[in-house]
């Protein structure tokens, strides 16, 4: 496939009909299992992803591990032998998982208030259902949910998107699986969008530093973006469930 | 707002795979319709004041056009006639994937706000989009969509018109069901004002016969029947290449095969056209036969008449057939692909009415019927025509005529056809790009100062051809320390004028390189630039990128330093001048000295570099003369060459390597770089066998031994024979071709010409873009510039040089074309005797080299397919013997010059000899009062107040 494919046409829309700075749609549902202590369920797109999370519990495995003045944060990343278009056994722990889960951790640690919980874990599972473009992110996203789901103290939402350019020249944002195999590189970021900090930054190719920028803001503002939705829908939720109660009623 | 397309796709290793997609239907994409008051305003080209004026329609309309009227009639969307035009985006897309050419051109309409096009994105607009049913065809469905956005613009704004133009019979009579208005876009220019240019360029593709017609040529089989074959192995698909001396006949390159397929007469070239991609059918081995050694031209004139092909056909079958050389035979059953083009030409004469024959100057296309209102004007002119269809009952393919160029025979329409035939973009420069340019009076600045090294005070001069407006070089050379020299050399700074990414520099980057006519220039970048602003004029101050050496005095190299600089030359000599600078002891002047040391270090450099294997080739380049008021030629003449050319190339040499060391040093991926390979040891077939012939051992098997053994081949009887021999030595080299360096293993870096590992384009930015690269890569090295992305992808550079090498290749041959043309016109109506050389002996001809010329002609020595009675063939030795006296290759001769005229669009010099004189075939010399000696022309004085003009010194390497 050719490199100088137009991902932007002149009308200014994308391969599937997006512009440049509009997200994918978003559909998300916190408590979506009852058996773990948090759960959440993400769509982006076609992008589906399951997040479960345990915790805080004792460390397990021996008390070696633990830490005295924080919680260890367990994360695990699996992709269903379904999530893609050719089907494949994917067995745990091979090279990409086990950076996909070190990358989460990062983010997560960001994030999760962890020196209130010395000598404890948390354990955070992603299942990637179907993947199409942006698995990080949905995992990151999916993710914050969870713990939230699991009443976990947070700094503040930890969020994650990807930014691309499109024709070389025009950044666009939450690249598509059709689009990364079109286009460029990516530029994945992760970042607490209220405070504006960058918790992590991945490029999937080089590019040049001019474009840098550009394409850097642009994924914070999907952070923000999709930091939004997620705050709605955590709201929603709460409200749902408060409603059930009869508290919640009094202030909406 | 959301749907998803799904699709299943079977992979490379036969796994089926679901591919599901996202397709998003938006609110926020608008008619685009002036009038429309729902929408929001958007940017659109379409006019409320604009009218198109049909008489079938009472008041203005917009017209919407199906993907066929798009493909069949892109000429009469480019008059400027038809507008206020509404491009569905399914429209634009299926356009795109059927023919990209067609698709450019489209876009290039809808960007000019004149023409009033709109695309409107119909597939993502939530009221014209519907889903593909199950078992739709996918041009059913666009077909839908077509007709849902037209009943859409109905409803959406009842007060206009929108007229639906479509060739599909289906889709029009189901339109017209669903109320939409539409007409075959033939029907609706018929109704059209003022339509004559129009009906010319319609394409005539769906001829109806009313009057039976006797079919001329089988039918081609179709496409699911070609595919079948072509996978069980039963026929075979290739490339058809058409025969330029006999219409009858043509070879289709099968890349299974290893001998192309023979394919002869109308049934078997079967409506072929030079180029396509066809399947053909091979006979059995009893059937092949050889091809034909005869020269067969279309003389047929009206369209109905096929007794003369028939007659010729005849002629062929006839024609003997030798066993040996019997090929693979075969007849054209299908075609895949049309690889029709524009095609340059003239009318063919005698023929009253609309329809008028079409005569390609490529002989390897057929006559094309055309249908014209102006037939007497346009016999009168060089024209363009494409071929539109070639129906089965039609002798000549049909087309229409496209424009025209120029009245035949003058010089402006000739180089529009040799500019044309190599695609090479002449047009002006747009005002986009003419805006890029500096603001005169252009200053140096403190700033410019500050950021360049100041050597105005250093004594550089340049040394070009006569006449030369672009310098792109300077040179000076100082004594430093005991007995070293500072040798710069200063290149103009092209890149501080043209800035990456701008419409200049794009424009530039598209032309790649100035092209040479021989009274025509065609700039690579304006000539605000190339003759003003960077060229570096003796006693202006300009800018200049240089490269300065500190050498010993045997020209070895101690240090290189690169920076950007301003320079003021102190002059601009011609060769000759510098030449006559050096030798003229009584002058000592800085700049003498200067000149005088650089021709004595170039000398050591050149010596040092043929002593490590570098080729010394040769190719006869010729000057020609011109007649400043008539632009008509006055001499031709091969190109004098004094020992400054060569002083000012060793320099050149040394700066284009110095660089490409430096730059890939410092870019190992992405460096700009040119590679001469080495050629494949058949290609010296030709000069191992001529000297074989001679008597003379060439030993090809390395560079360095090539040239020793061309430096060894001399016979002090025939001086002139060396020169020969590396005329056909030039003829064996590849081409060298600029590459990205990350994109090759080091050994493929080496540039087999010049026997150097590394060597890249410096020197001459102002006619060549590969140029202006290689500066913007060396002024990041030293600092003077920074990067910008497309400069460091490996991926892009690769695409640049690619067009790059195409440019160029056909920039050498427009070149070649018009020296040609030039030759020609110059002797028009003249007869002369001069010297020549034998090149080759043929079975029946001898070819001549007038070095006088740079010509190569061939004298014939018997008609074509005869054999002579006076002359005898000896394969073996490579001579013809007539009496007692016998030729050989490379045998001195004197010729007979004249021009044969009589097919105007091929116009060929026909050589008669003169001595040695042979009875019976050998002419007498021209008088001694007609007689032109070489050496002192009779027009000398004359000549010197009449301007020279140049083709310019092409450097070979
Ligand atoms: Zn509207």
């Amino acid at each position: 496939m050719s490199k100088n494919k137009e991902l932007i046409s002149k009308i200014g829309l994308r391969l599937d009909g997006r512009r440049a700075n509009e997200l994918r749609r978003i559909r998300c549902k916190l408590g979506v299992f009852t058996e773990p202590d948090g759960s959440a369920y993400i769509e982006q797109g076609l992008t589906k992803v399951l997040a479960a999370v345990y915790g805080p519990h004792e460390v397990r495995g021996g008390r070696s591990k633990a830490q005295h003045n924080s919680a260890i944060i367990n994360c695990q990343f699996s992709m269903a032998v379904f999530s893609t278009t050719e089907r494949k056994k994917r067995p745990r722990g091979d090279r990409k998982s086990t950076e996909l889960s070190m990358h989460l951790q990062q983010a997560l640690e960001a994030a999760i208030k962890s020196e209130l919980y010395p000598f404890c874990q948390i354990d955070v599972y992603v299942e990637v259902l179907h993947a199409d473009g942006g698995i990080y992110p949905a995992c990151v996203n999916a993710a914050t949910l969870a713990l939230i789901d699991a009443g976990i103290p947070l700094k503040e939402y930890v969020c994650a998107c990807t930014a691309s350019l499109a024709n070389n020249d025009i950044p666009m944002l939450d690249i598509s699986h059709q689009e990364e195999v079109l286009g460029g590189p990516t530029l994945t970021v992760a970042a607490l969008p209220m405070s504006g900090k960058i918790v992590l930054m991945e490029m999937s190719q080089r590019f040049h530093l001019d474009h840098l920028d550009k394409v850097l803001e642009k994924a914070l503002q999907g952070c923000k973006d999709i930091k939004e939705i997620l705050d709605n829908a955590v709201r929603l939720h709460v409200t749902d469930i408060g409603s059930s109660t009869g508290w919640a009623n009094t202030k909406h | 707002m959301f749907t998803t397309k799904a699709f299943i796709k079977k992979s490379k290793i036969g796994h089926f795979l679901k591919n599901v997609r996202e397709h998003y239907i938006r609110d926020d994409i608008f008619c685009g319709v002036p009038s429309c008051e729902t929408c929001h305003p958007v940017e659109s080209h379409l006019s409320s004041t604009y009218k198109n004026v049909c008489c079938l329609f009472k008041y203005n309309h917009y017209l919407i056009l199906d993907t066929n009227v798009i493909l069949d009639q892109m000429d009469v969307l480019d008059e400027p006639i038809l507008e206020n035009i509404i491009i569905l985006h399914t429209v634009l897309k299926e356009v795109k994937h059927r023919s990209l050419p067609i698709y450019k051109r489209l876009q290039s309409i809808i960007d000019n706000p004149s023409r009033h096009f709109y695309v409107f994105t119909n597939d993502h607009h939530k009221d014209t989009y519907v889903k593909q049913d199950d078992k739709e065809l996918i041009n059913d469905y666009n077909d839908r969509l077509i007709r849902k956005s037209c009943s859409w613009y109905m409803k959406h704004l009842p007060g206009e018109i929108f007229v639906l133009l479509s060739n599909d019979a289906k889709n029009r009579a189901i339109a017209l069901a669903e109320g939409i208005p539409t007409l075959t876009i033939k029907d609706y220019i018929e109704s059209v004002k003022d339509n004559s240019v129009l009906l010319d360029k319609l394409a005539k593709k769906d001829i109806h016969v009313e009057t039976y017609t006797k079919d001329i040529f089988p039918p081609h089989l179709s496409n699911v029947e070609l595919l079948t074959g072509v996978k069980n192995g039963k026929l075979h698909q290739g490339t058809f290449r058409a025969s330029k001396d006999n219409f009858l006949e043509g070879f289709v390159n099968v890349d299974s095969l290893e001998d192309p397929v023979l394919v002869q007469g109308r049934s078997g070239l079967n409506r072929a056209v030079n180029g396509d991609i066809v399947v053909v059918e091979i006979f059995d081995k009893k059937e092949w036969v050889s091809p034909s050694d005869i020269v067969l031209e279309d003389e047929g004139v009206a369209e109905e008449g096929i007794d003369e092909i028939e007659l010729k056909e005849r002629e062929l079958k006839r024609s003997k057939k030798i066993k040996e050389e019997i090929k693979p035979t075969g007849k054209v059953v299908g075609i895949i692909r049309r690889k029709w083009r524009q095609y340059c030409g003239i009318l063919q004469g005698g023929m009253d009415g609309v329809y008028q024959l079409f005569v390609p100057s490529d002989r390897s296309i057929p006559k094309i019927r055309i249908e014209t209102r102006q037939a007497d004007f346009l016999r009168t002119q060089k024209l363009i025509v494409t071929i539109d269809s070639w129906p089965r009952h039609s002798r000549y393919p049909h087309g229409h005529f496209v424009r025209a160029l120029g009245k035949i025979g003058d010089q402006t329409t000739e180089n529009e056809v040799v500019l044309l035939e190599h695609d090479v973009p002449h047009s002006q420069f747009s005002e986009e790009v003419l805006a890029c340019l500096p603001k005169l009076p252009w200053i140096i600045t403190e700033k410019d100062v500050k950021k360049r090294v100041d050597i105005r005070h250093l004594d550089i001069c340049s040394v070009d051809p006569p006449g030369c407006t672009d310098i792109d070089d300077a040179l000076h050379c100082r004594p430093i320390g005991n007995d070293g020299f500072e040798v710069g050399v200063h290149i103009a700074d092209v890149a501080h004028f043209i800035r990456p990414g701008t419409a200049i520099d794009k424009e530039a980057a598209s032309r790649a390189t100035t092209v040479y006519l021989v009274n025509k220039r065609i700039d690579m970048v304006p000539e605000l630039l190339s003759s003003n602003l960077c060229s570096l004029r003796g006693g202006e101050e300009r800018f200049a990128f240089s490269c300065v050496w500190e050498m010993d005095a045997n020209a070895n190299i101690l240090n290189t330093r690169f920076h950007k600089s301003i320079i003021k030359s102190k002059a601009s000599f011609t060769y000759e001048e510098a030449q006559m600078t050096i030798d003229d002891k009584s002058k000592n002047d800085p700049i003498a000295m200067s000149l005088r040391g650089l021709n004595k270090l170039a000398k050591i450099l050149k010596k040092r570099r043929l002593e490590n294997g570098a080729l010394v080739l040769a190719s006869p380049e010729v000057k020609i003369h011109m007649d400043s008021e008539t632009m008509e030629p006055l001499d031709v003449e091969v190109k004098k060459l004094f020992e400054t050319n060569s002083m000012v190339e060793e320099f050149m040499l040394l700066a284009n390597i110095s660089v490409a060391e430096k730059i890939l040093d410092e870019f190992p991926e992405c460096a700009m770089l040119r590679r001469h390979p080495t050629p494949p040891s058949t290609n010296f077939d030709p000069l191992i066998k001529a000297g074989r012939h001679l008597g003379l051992d060439i030993n090809v098997e390395c560079g360095k031994n090539l040239a020793q053994s061309l430096d060894e081949a001399t016979k002090p009887e025939n001086p002139y024979l060396n020169t020969m021999l590396r005329i056909l030595a030039t003829r064996c080299m590849l081409q060298a071709v600029y590459f990205a360096s990350g994109t090759l293993q080091k050994e493929e870096y080496y540039h087999y010409g010049l026997a150097v590992p590394l060597y890249t384009h410096f020197t001459s930015p102002i006619r060549r873009y590969a140029d202006i690269i290689v500066h913007r890569l060396l002024a990041v090295t030293c600092g003077a510039d920074s990067t910008y992305p497309d400069l460091l992808d490996k991926q892009k550079s690769t695409e640049l040089c690619q067009n790059l090498n195409y440019r160029n290749r056909m920039a050498q041959y427009a070149g070649r074309a018009s020296v040609a043309f030039n030759t020609h016109l110059f002797f028009k109506g003249k007869l002369q005797d001069e010297e020549g050389y034998v090149l080759h002996i043929r079975k029946n001809a001898l070819q001549i080299l007038i070095p006088k010329y740079g010509l190569e002609c061939t004298l014939y020595l018997a008609k074509k397919g005869e054999s002579s009675n006076i002359f005898e063939y000896n394969e073996e030795e490579q001579s013809q013997k007539a009496g007692n006296i016998t030729l050989h290759a490379f045998d001195p001769v004197k010729v007979r010059l004249s021009l044969d005229s009589n097919n105007i669009q091929h116009e060929k010099f026909v050589l008669q000899l003169v001595s040695p004189y042979i009875e019976g075939f050998s002419v007498q010399p021209l008088g001694e009062s007609m007689e032109v000696d070489p050496d002192k022309p009779a027009s000398e004085k004359k000549r010197k107040s009449k301007s020279e003009s140049h083709v310019k010194n092409k450097k070979k390497n």
